[in-house]
């Protein structure tokens, strides 16, 4: 079935490279998004929960904005939109960006920080979770602020929520195709470039979506392995295999912040 | 940067608003079609119906797994040959984008609301169910009157959080060319040479709609929950 991947393209490449290409740019796309929205994702978080009023605020409405526009729409406004609504000298040197990475970077920023606003309300919800008393504690040893969230809080909440961050490791790796839109050859557009120049469609989706079943098991292994490590001991975790986030929001249905629901 | 021009917007509106109708059947569809489906799928796991159980969960982990891109282009290229083998007239029954979108996006959610409903069985107390037996309800009625509301009840932030997904990945139809509210916005970008007013209008809308329904969600989630379940 998968003997045509081996065929020779018109460009002197075999079908099967074309794949691999396309998974480089997707696994590079879901990498490097990953830890801006990693990075982005822990300080928005951490803003929400701040007692400055202001801070909080900004922390919510990018929260806000980045949830609730599509993923596409964003994809556009950073590819199409920002080039027009910049000074025109700075607009043309963005325009001129050379193909793969013209399309690249707007589609890393996107994804980064749509990501990074899921990540902000999983982190949230790791330090409501978090007894008051860790605070407090904190506070009666003489932390300030900083310090208490950086030794005491923040560590604690993120081993809390690997359960949940496995759904936007899973939901960053499949939003990578909608780079598609803009041009990007990832791994589902060379799928159906392969579908058009050979007529075998079932061969070239099928072979995509073995791998992205791959890329799904790789991810939710590495979380579990990580979840595994720095599990915080006599916390239990319920044995959902395939949502281990949602089994403990069913139950709590009510209690949880709005943030923890489950990503595509 | 060219100087914005929104009254290009007037005149764009009622080809908008087409695709914005377009987008919330889109997603009413999909809603209903994935609910009623998702729940027949969790209920088959639920009882472990020997053979199609497994059958249901590889569907649901397989569709989970890969991009809904991807599910489009399938079922873009699979639906006209699976009808054509169910018509028996041999060959591919072509039934266009419009179709595919509604029947690919109802399989679709059937997937992710199935996992919510299956959970939720799980978390109803084992005294409803000792409860219904004691009160000699058949297992129809144990479920339809008893268990099933509780579960959706219990549930229902959750679904509705995932329909807000839901309305904002019907966007996703642009792929096939389909005239929802982004489809519109970019095929009147491509006429009048206007992105930046197309885009940024249609970022409201979306932004307008998921929003708020975010905020019902947020109020609903304080509400109504079951009076005593355990927090």
């Amino acid at each position: 079935m998968f003997a045509v991947l081996f065929e020779q393209t018109a460009d002197g490449q075999r079908y099967i490279d074309w794949l691999l290409s396309g998974l480089g740019w997707t696994l590079a796309l879901a990498f490097f998004g990953w830890w801006i929205a990693f990075a982005l994702g822990i300080v928005v978080g951490i803003g929400r929960t701040v007692q400055n009023r202001a801070v909080a605020a900004l922390a919510r409405l990018y929260v806000e904005i980045f949830r609730n526009i599509p993923v596409l729409v964003q994809m556009f406004l950073w590819y199409f939109v920002l080039p027009e609504i910049l000074p025109t000298t700075l607009g043309n040197a963005i325009k001129q960006i050379p193909p793969p990475w013209g399309s690249f970077f707007p589609a890393l920023i996107c994804l980064g920080l749509y990501t990074a606003a899921r990540i902000a309300e999983q982190v949230r919800a790791g330090i409501e979770a978090l007894p008051r008393g860790q605070a407090e504690a904190a506070s009666a040893l003489g932390l300030g602020g900083y310090l208490t969230y950086r030794h005491i809080i923040v560590p604690q909440a993120l081993r809390l929520i690997v359960p949940s961050l496995t759904s936007e490791v899973m939901g960053i790796y499949k939003n990578t195709s909608v780079a598609l839109t803009i041009g990007l050859m990832e791994l589902t557009a060379q799928a159906r470039q392969i579908s058009e120049a050979t007529f075998q469609t079932f061969t070239a989706f099928g072979a995509a979506t073995l791998i992205y079943l791959a890329l799904a098991l790789i991810a939710y292994q590495g979380m579990a392995l990580i979840d595994r490590a720095v599990r915080i001991p006599g916390t239990t975790r319920t044995e959902d295999d395939i949502a281990p986030n949602l089994a403990e929001e069913v139950q709590q249905a009510g209690s949880l912040p709005a943030g923890m629901e489950i990503a595509k | 940067m060219n100087s914005l021009d929104f009254s290009i917007v007037l005149q764009a509106w009622p080809y908008l608003w087409s695709g914005l109708l377009f987008s919330l059947a889109l997603t009413a569809v999909a809603f209903v079609v994935g609910m009623v489906l998702g729940t027949c799928f969790a209920l088959l796991q639920h009882f472990e119906v020997p053979v199609i159980a497994r059958i249901v969960r590889g569907y649901i982990a397989l569709i989970r797994s890969i991009p809904l891109i991807l599910v489009l282009f399938w079922f873009f290229f699979l639906v006209p040959i699976v009808l054509g083998h169910l018509s028996g007239s041999g060959g591919p029954v072509p039934i266009g984008a419009t179709w595919t979108a509604f029947i690919t996006f109802g399989l679709f959610e059937a997937a992710y609301y199935s996992e919510i409903i299956r959970v939720g069985l799980r978390a109803v107390n084992r005294g409803q169910f000792e409860a219904c037996q004691a009160l000699a309800l058949s297992t129809f009625e144990t479920y339809r009157s008893v268990i099933l509301p509780q579960v959706l009840r219990v549930a229902s932030p959750i679904i509705l959080s995932q329909t807000i997904i839901l309305f904002q990945d019907t966007s996703l139809v642009y792929v096939l060319s389909l005239t929802d509210l982004l489809g519109a916005a970019s095929k009147l970008a491509q006429l009048n040479g206007r992105l930046v007013e197309m885009y940024l209008v249609i970022v409201v809308v979306y932004l307008a709609i998921s929003s708020a329904a975010s905020q019902g969600v947020a109020l609903l989630r304080k509400r109504y929950a079951i009076a005593g379940a355990r927090r």
